[in-house]
């Protein structure tokens, strides 16, 4: 196997992985300004649907493909309730937030435990998605490929949907100017609300995919939220090209290091990259301009 | 607003960091209220007490709680035969938490205000080191029932798991008769796989056997993509896994998905018992290969009898593994020594111990009265179809522990 070839696509495949998880967050996190810990959560949540769908629906392809909608419904549904429930009180106040959200997280966590139970379920991979395409010299798992599609789409759909519908219009107007948004006439509790339905389904979404890749058990989502927070960050706040930017670059960059030192040093040299990017760029790859008041 | 909004996430990744790091934080204090120098073992009734100390919460849970069955089974089917030197068994349970400082202090409580005559228990080698000086000052009794790194041998300890020279180097010794000449080794990033790879290392290089890259992944990594990319690029004959646990699920997964299979390069683990296999996913373990001491197969009387009392206690979908097994012999070991003592005394038991031995389900063990390791048969397993482990290889008797490989030629320098 060719070695730069092989790397090449297995940092686009972690970068895409990076992507579906923080797609979700770069809304909430990125256009709301909540710093949502629970977020990992919805990801597992998801990576469960897609569990319960499988042992309901036996195919594993059918249940796939189901399950991509409906953990996007269960992670969006916990998201709201979330919202409505906890976070709309403390827009504004993000320390609280922080420590409440974190506090959900570990219910959630408890939660699957209890129903679920603490060690990792098998989800099977359909047939049609084990196994690889050889190319040249270059194995390239098929799962793998379909996460990269599933994340393209994702984008894709998440990037219409903000430009060109009147929901997208109506979430960017009140991320950019509230107030004026509210004087035009948007409801702008109904735009949070969905803001965070779209990016918390999105986490579902990410976590029926990471079933493919990874053990589904009840700390599934501690092991992306870090690396979550990390590509929003880094791709600057509030802007979902910043996003897959930094999600891709990561991704190449933990690639590249790690098959030239070892996994526990990437790790370690990619937060200094980023740390030490942010030092040239505190705002990220791409900053937002707002013309808000606040 | 802006400067804020990049501060804030470092914070939420410093209370990630920060909670995972931090424990309950409570003083162990072990023998500190007057120490008894003699020990308050009560044997005038027609009972007596011994301690059952798992992590029944926390994140070793799911794998401590199986021990406690089968100890608990144990000591069920010693009561129904009727005790140990005709006195019942009167277990007291005790939860370690997954936190080798609470395992310190039950284990000081046990043993000073529960005054049980033994206790039974313990999994990770933190949980074991944070115990050894509480026994060894109480000069107490701990029976440690899994497989573990060696170097450690304590006279208030029998450890009826293997040590390095009954599970890792009979795993080499395996793949060498199979004709393979190149390893590579994947590991975890903790102690248990970098002691285990020196010892590997140490013995490859003496047997002709190439290592051809060892890597290891932080504790619960999940993106093995570049990792198993190193492994095909080195095409060694076989690859020696001491990964841990879910990290095996990714591992596996990505190892099946790049086309790599149990027939050009075998995985052989040691840390995937018959737990372990359901989780995994049958699919992606299929012709593997595991190293232990026993498996839920073992086609022997006692191991039949041993599965069907296992799961007409505890349901029929469950499944014994090899620690299981372990902890269910130390129980039985004890009841042997204590009945060659005649005593339930701690020295006297001591004493006895060198000798006993005990037809277990794993076959017969025999306790190395030097040690406190347990004599036991290699099993090399192969993952089958049915999600169970077959045997498709054993060493032609059992093994002796050496803890410290002394025997070992190859082995010199690695014990400090």
């Amino acid at each position: 196997m060719s070695g730069v070839a092989g790397q090449l696509f297995a940092g686009l495949s972690l970068g895409s992985i990076l992507l579906l998880a923080a797609l979700g967050l770069s809304l909430t996190f990125g256009q709301m300004g909540v710093i949502n810990m629970a977020h990992g959560e919805f990801v597992m949540a998801g990576a469960f649907t897609a569990y319960v769908v499988q042992q309901v629906i036996s195919d594993a392809g059918v249940s796939l493909l189901l399950s991509i909608p409906l953990g996007f419904v269960v992670g969006g549904l916990l998201g709201v309730l979330l919202e409505a429930t906890l976070i709309r009180r403390m827009y504004h106040r993000p320390m609280d937030t922080l420590l409440v959200t974190f506090g959900v997280s570990l219910i959630l966590q408890q939660v699957a435990r209890d129903v679920f139970g603490a060690p990792s379920v098998a989800v099977a991979a359909p047939a049609w998605l084990s196994g690889s395409l050889r190319l040249g010299t270059v194995e390239l798992p098929v799962g793998r490929l379909f996460i990269l599609g599933l994340a393209a789409v994702c984008v894709a759909a998440l990037a219409v949907c903000m430009r060109y519908t009147v929901l997208g219009r109506r979430l960017r107007a009140t991320v950019q100017n509230r107030d004026l948004a509210e004087t035009l006439g948007i409801s702008t509790r109904r735009s949070d609300r969905t803001t965070f339905f779209i990016g918390s389904g999105l986490a579902g979404v990410a976590g029926v995919a990471l079933t493919l890749v990874g053990s589904t058990s009840p700390t599934l989502g501690t092991g992306y939220i870090v690396d979550a927070f990390l590509v929003v960050v880094a791709g600057g706040i509030g802007q979902i090209k910043g996003t897959v930017l930094a999600a891709f670059g990561l991704g190449l960059l933990q690639a590249t290091l790690e098959y030239s030192t070892t996994a526990s040093i990437a790790k370690v040299l990619v937060f200094i990259a980023v740390v030490a990017f942010l030092q040239v760029r505190p705002n990220g790859i791409y900053a937002v301009r707002s013309r808000s008041l606040a | 607003m802006k400067i804020p909004r990049t501060v804030i996430p470092v914070m939420a990744l410093a209370l990630v960091v920060g909670t995972a790091g931090c424990g309950a934080k409570t003083g162990a204090k072990a023998g500190a209220d007057g120490t008894p120098s003699t020990s308050c073992v009560d044997t005038s009734g027609d009972s007596v007490k011994i301690g059952f100390l798992d992590s029944l919460s926390g994140t070793m849970a799911i794998s401590e709680k199986t021990v406690n069955d089968s100890l608990n089974l144990a000591a069920q089917e010693i009561n129904a035969a009727g005790g140990v030197k005709g006195k019942k068994l009167q277990i007291v349970t005790e939860d370690g938490a997954s936190e080798p400082k609470t395992f310190a202090e039950k284990a000081t409580k046990l043993i000073q205000s529960d005054c049980v005559a033994a206790v039974f228990g313990g999994w990770t080698s933190s949980s074991r080191k944070a115990m050894l000086p509480v026994f060894e000052a109480n000069n107490a009794l701990l029976f440690y029932p899994v497989q573990y790194e060696g170097l450690e041998s304590s006279k208030n300890i029998f450890y009826t798991g293997a040590t390095t020279n009954q599970q890792i180097v009979p795993a080499i010794d395996y793949l060498a008769s199979q004709g393979k000449k190149s390893l590579f080794l994947v590991g975890s990033d903790y102690v248990f796989p970098r002691t285990a790879n020196k010892i590997i290392k140490a013995y490859a290089k003496s047997k002709g056997i190439e290592i051809k890259g060892e890597e290891y992944a932080p504790l619960g990594y999940t993106d093995f993509s570049t990792i198993v990319n190193k492994v095909s690029a080195a095409k060694a004959d076989a690859v020696f896994n001491t990964l841990n646990g879910d990290s095996n699920v990714a591992f596996f997964k990505q190892y099946k998905n790049v086309g790599l299979t149990a027939q050009q390069m075998p995985v052989v683990s040691v840390s995937i018992a018959e737990e372990e296999v359901g989780g995994v996913g049958i699919e992606n373990l299929k012709g593997q290969l595991t190293a232990w001491n026993y498996y839920q197969t073992i086609d022997s009387p006692q191991n039949v009898k041993f599965v069907k009392a296992f799961k007409a206690k505890y349901g029929a979908k469950r499944v014994t593994s090899d620690p299981m097994e372990a902890a269910y012999t130390s129980l039985y070991l004890w009841k042997a020594m204590v009945e060659k003592a005649g005593s339930f005394n701690v020295a006297a038991v001591q004493k006895a111990a060198g000798g006993v031995t005990f037809k277990a389900p794993e076959g017969t063990v025999k306790v190395n009265g030097d040690n406190h390791h347990v004599a036991k048969t290699a099993l090399i397993g192969r993952i089958g179809d049915d999600g169970l482990i077959h045997t498709v290889w054993k060493s032609p008797a059992p093994i002796e522990p050496d803890p410290y490989l002394k025997g070992y030629v190859w082995a010199k320098g690695l014990a400090k």
